[in-house]
């Protein structure tokens, strides 16, 4: 790679695959004829595949390669699978292809390795068949994987009833060969992996041998609580070793040690070793093209203010190449990087992307309906248990049917054009599809039907996959028999679908952000720094939020500096408008074009906007428990960091501090872990360690949660003399304040679980991890945009994983500590990718908005309101008419869920895509067997 | 951010230049992305979505990253795939 900002040139060398993709289908006929044995990749070597194979089921794009292990490329022998391939797709001639790509900006989304546990003889991986990682794991878990979701030894293929987890396998370790960070996600893996295990086996025994649990992440808390509640399941906090295999059984003794029991041994039928994250393999060669710093664990180099850049201008990193991370993280860091990147080449948009031309749509509604049916073998998965070509002579005897053909994969890309073309050609006035759910390819096949020239609406899809051959698969004649039944009804609901218009809304291009903190206006500088405008709404007299209180972060960011200097480039924006002492009064309208009403500074505002962003923060916990607000010496940690940046010398010169964790959270009432705590203790640690060496700190946890490489920082404190005491909840510590000889200070009685006694710790401070609580506001503002809110009072995500900064109502976004409690750095990763999103909607035009939508017939409406109490969108008001009060459905927020027109006692509203004609016909051919011709409608 | 890095009317006029150059060459985009996991493919349909050319260079033989090798996620043990 050379180059620099706006014009980096990039030299791809691209693998031959051996397969012109454009012919290939994915039939896999030349995988079942291929001779070669060879281990499969994609199932972590456990069991073979072929040398010309699909990488896996659903893999994209969906055509197969040969690899190395290949007769013909290694020998020059065979070539069966060029006789067999009936498109004539292997080609054995294709060599490494170069190719020079010019781009403005590029993206390092490079990923993980999984840490290799062979590297270390000790973790008896590959020299003990039955000890896997937890990667293997996730492949004998899954239906696609070697045994098809059984999970069964490699040496005698027996199903394990006694399996162990050891945790921190490569982690939290400073031996040669392992990394001293916390991967962060391996906790919370095995716990999956444990329920996963007792769902697939309920005799299974599970245990899980444990440093500290780190169930940091939202909702975390609660999956330990419910893996620990299995029966049969025992979590063991030891330090374990493999210590050997058994020769005749092939079991696995691992050796551990407890304070109550002392060294044990223990044999199991398997055990899975909790890898944790190492950088992608080729972090070298990537940091050297792409000359990019690295840090000392070979991640990217990164700054807390802006994790998501990298120290070169116009190369940017996502995901867990940052650091070991999970995959929410992954994904709004993605979105982020690419919100930064529309900063810097916002000139260029929309330059070079091509729009898609549709032909002109045909108008069939005068025409008799003449349906084409298409069944789908996807691959093996349908035709493997349902009888295809039986089905195929079935579905041409139904009446309106005038074409039917097989296919391999209908989502392949030459499939849709077979179905454009025969449309075309057959004059096919409706579309079946016999395959999957709608659920995922619904929009592929209905841009199938606009290509031929038909409305959309004309398809339906017979789901014979996951509600037939994937339930039925030992039942073959039945599948067949109800895979014809399927279709059939979907060619009855066919016969009646109607063409149904989607029409475009303009979409306002300024956004909305509530909430002025860092969260907040990251978020809004990123908006405004590719042209629009951003009404920003803080409830405060000043910018800044939480981060006010915060001083320094454990990366040792000044937060104060960073934080004047962020709020000047707010106010110094000419397209950011910021309104202080607000307060959001009402919020009406749609996705792309919202109006708010705020109240701010006495005046009442309206804004118009086509995005909402919720930064609203969190607040802090006012301890009630351990004399907080009583004694003077008492703190919370954030209280604790504030007074020694302004230098407080009672603290500073304290002979003996005391700090408690999980002060109000991990409890009945917050039962989540506030994320922050462990490192913000660190923190403040080694602050005072630095000031006064001679301070005696203690540090009262439950499990220390310092994740990621923070872990390094609570290591360097460790060895700097903190001392770290865990306690549990059913024993929490005491204190107590007493006066002896004259100094005043708080006895703190905590239990020592190492030497089995009370230990009393007299401490001149005592400073306490107040929990992150939701904003006192989180209620009134999650009713004012109609969003939700998870069961501790944060904002609840349209999706935990896939979208984590979105809400599930359109156009309403979030960020910050308002979604879970999260450091700086994280949630400044989330503000950028909060503006990622809001970008992929105000910097287009028009949102189009769905046909499938209710509408009244006023004269049948009643003004009962069951339908407007019914409607979760408000999507549903009445208006007054000369004949009175009826209702009116806004097509745009109407999802057509079709929850209102099942309430009607008039039948005045009808569900356009789902009308009764439809369905009733539908569900009538489910119970005809012998359908009459000229039943359906002609 | 970046925009301090060369004045936006440089790098306006200096890409502006290039894009009437190669605008029809095959081999011109906005944007690469380098790795197809779900950071990857979730970075390039936001760029796309936004109106950017983007080519995601994987090197294995389909997109999906180690995702795809997951059974399901935590916590709502949700299919990975």
């Amino acid at each position: 790679m050379e180059g620099t900002l706006g014009d980096f040139r990039v030299s791809l060398k691209t693998r031959p695959r051996y397969i012109i993709e454009d012919k290939c289908t994915g039939c896999t006929t030349c995988v079942t004829y291929c001779p070669v044995q060879y281990p499969d990749a994609f199932n972590q070597e456990i069991s073979d595949n072929k040398a010309v194979h699909v990488f896996f089921s659903q893999a994209i794009p969906l055509v197969a390669y040969i690899d190395d292990s290949c007769l013909k490329l290694k020998e020059n022998k065979c070539d069966i699978c060029s006789g067999v391939c009936q498109t004539g797709a292997i080609d054995f001639r294709q060599t490494v292809q170069k190719t020079d790509i010019n781009v403005g900006a590029i993206i390092l989304s490079s990923g993980i390795t999984p840490f290799d546990p062979s590297v270390k003889d000790e973790y008896g991986y590959k020299r003990m068949k039955n000890v896997v990682t937890s990667m293997d794991y996730e492949r004998l878990l899954s239906s696609t994987g070697p045994f098809e979701g059984q999970v069964l030894r490699s040496s005698d293929k027996a199903r394990p009833k006694k399996i162990a987890w050891i945790q921190c396998v490569g982690s939290r370790r400073v031996t040669p060969g392992d990394n001293s960070y916390c991967s962060g996600v391996c906790c919370t893996y095995t716990q999956k992996q444990v329920i996963l295990t007792k769902h697939h086996y309920e005799d299974a025994e599970c245990t899980i041998f444990h440093n500290d649990i780190r169930s940091f992440g939202k909702d975390f808390e609660r999956y330990f609580q419910r893996a620990e509640a299995l029966p049969g399941v025992e979590f063991i906090r030891s330090y374990a070793s493999v210590e050997r295999e058994i020769p005749d059984s092939g079991n696995v003794v691992v050796r551990y040690a407890t304070t109550d029991a002392g060294v044990k041994s223990q044999e199991f039928d398997m055990v899975v070793l909790s890898v944790g994250l190492n950088p992608p393999k080729a972090y070298k060669e990537i940091s050297q093209i792409f000359g990019i710093a690295l840090n000392s664990h070979g991640f990217c180099q990164t700054e807390s203010t802006n994790p998501i850049q990298t120290n070169r201008p116009g190369i940017f990193v996502s995901g867990a190449f940052q650091g070991p991370t999970d995959i929410p993280e992954s994904v709004f860091t993605a979105s982020g990087a690419s919100s930064q990147i529309g900063e810097l080449l916002d000139y260029r948009r929309g330059k070079l992307a091509r729009e898609r031309i549709y032909p002109m749509e045909r108008d069939v509604s005068g025409e008799v309906p003449r349906i084409g049916v298409f069944v789908c073998h996807c691959g093996a998965n349908i035709s493997s248990v349902v009888n295809v070509p039986s089905t195929v002579d079935y579905v041409r005897t139904l009446p309106n049917v005038v074409y039917a053909k097989e296919q391999i994969f209908s989502c392949a890309t030459n499939s849709a054009k077979e179905i454009t073309d025969l449309a075309k050609q057959k004059g096919l006035n409706r579309v079946v599809i016999a395959a999957c759910s709608p659920r995922t390819l619904e929009p592929l096949f209905r841009d199938t039907l606009r290509e031929a020239g038909l409305n959309q609406y004309y398809l339906d899809m017979a789901n014979i996959r996951e509600q037939c051959s994937w339930v039925h698969a030992k039942q073959k004649d039945e599948a067949t028999q109800k895979a014809k039944d399927i279709v059939r009804m979907s060619v009855a609901r066919a016969s009646f679908l109607e063409p149904l218009l989607e029409f475009d809304l303009p979409v306002n291009k300024a956004a909305l952000v509530v909430g002025g903190g860092i969260a907040g206006m990251t978020c809004a500088l990123s908006i405004a720094g590719q042209g629009h405008e951003v009404h920003l709404v803080e409830k405060a007299k000043d910018l800044g939020g939480m981060a006010r209180r915060i001083h320094s972060t454990l990366e040792g960011l000044d937060v104060q500096t960073y934080l004047d200097n962020l709020i000047q480039q707010v106010y110094r924006n000419p397209l950011i408008h910021v309104s202080h002492e607000a307060a959001i009064k009402r919020v009406e309208g749609y996705l792309g074009n919202f109006t708010t009403t705020i109240e701010t500074e006495g005046r009442v505002k309206q804004i118009q906007h086509g995005a909402s962003v919720l930064a609203i923060g969190a607040d802090v916990y006012t301890p009630t428990e351990y004399l907080y607000g009583e004694n003077e010496r008492v703190f919370t940690h954030i209280d604790l960091g504030q007074q020694l940046a302004l230098g407080n010398q009672t603290i500073l010169g304290a002979e003996s501090l005391v700090m408690i964790q999980c002060v109000g959270c991990r409890n009945e009432d917050n039962n989540y872990c506030s994320r922050v705590c462990c490192g913000h203790a660190v923190k403040n640690s080694l602050k005072l360690k630095e000031k006064n060496p001679d301070m005696r700190i203690y540090i009262l946890f439950r499990d220390m949660r310092t994740y990621g490489f923070r872990e390094d920082a609570y290591r360097q404190a460790a060895e700097l003399g903190v001392q770290f005491i865990r306690y549990t909840p059913e024993d929490p510590p005491v204190a107590q304040a007493v006066t002896e000889g004259g100094r005043e200070m708080i006895r703190v009685v905590v239990a020592d679980p190492i030497l089995g006694q009370r230990l009393e710790l007299d401490a001149d401070i005592l400073s306490l991890a107040a929990a992150v609580i939701p904003s006192a506001s989180v209620h009134e503002i999650a009713a004012h945009f109609k969003v939700t809110l998870s069961p501790d009072n944060f904002f609840k995500e349209a999706h935990v994983k896939l979208k984590p900064v979105e809400f599930a109502t359109d156009g309403v976004f979030l960020c910050g500590t308002a979604h879970y409690p999260k450091h700086i750095p994280e949630s400044i990763n989330q503000a950028y990718g909060a503006a990622g999103r809001v970008l992929t909607l105000l910097s287009r035009d028009t949102v189009v908005a769905s046909g499938s939508v209710a509408r009244v017939t006023e004269n049948d409406c009643v003004s009962c309101g069951a339908c407007i109490t019914a409607c979760t969108y408000d999507a549903i008001e009445f208006y007054d008419t000369p004949k009175g009060k009826k209702a009116r459905v806004n097509p745009i927020l109407c999802k057509g869920d079709g929850l209102c027109n099942a309430k009607c006692p008039t039948n005045a509203i009808i569900l356009k895509h789902f009308t009764d004609d439809a369905l009733l016909h539908q569900i009538d051919a489910a119970i005809t067997k012998e359908v009459r011709t000229n039943e359906y409608r002609s | 951010m970046g925009n301090d890095v060369l004045p936006k009317e440089v790098i306006q006029q200096f890409s502006d230049n290039l894009i009437s150059k190669k605008r029809e060459g095959k081999n011109f985009g906005d944007v690469m992305v380098v790795g197809g996991g779900v950071s990857g493919i979730q970075a390039s349909l936001d760029l796309a979505t936004a109106g950017f050319k983007v080519y995601l260079v994987e090197k294995g033989p389909s997109i999906g990253g180690h995702m795809a090798q997951l059974d399901k996620t935590f916590p709502t043990n949700d299919c990975s795939m």
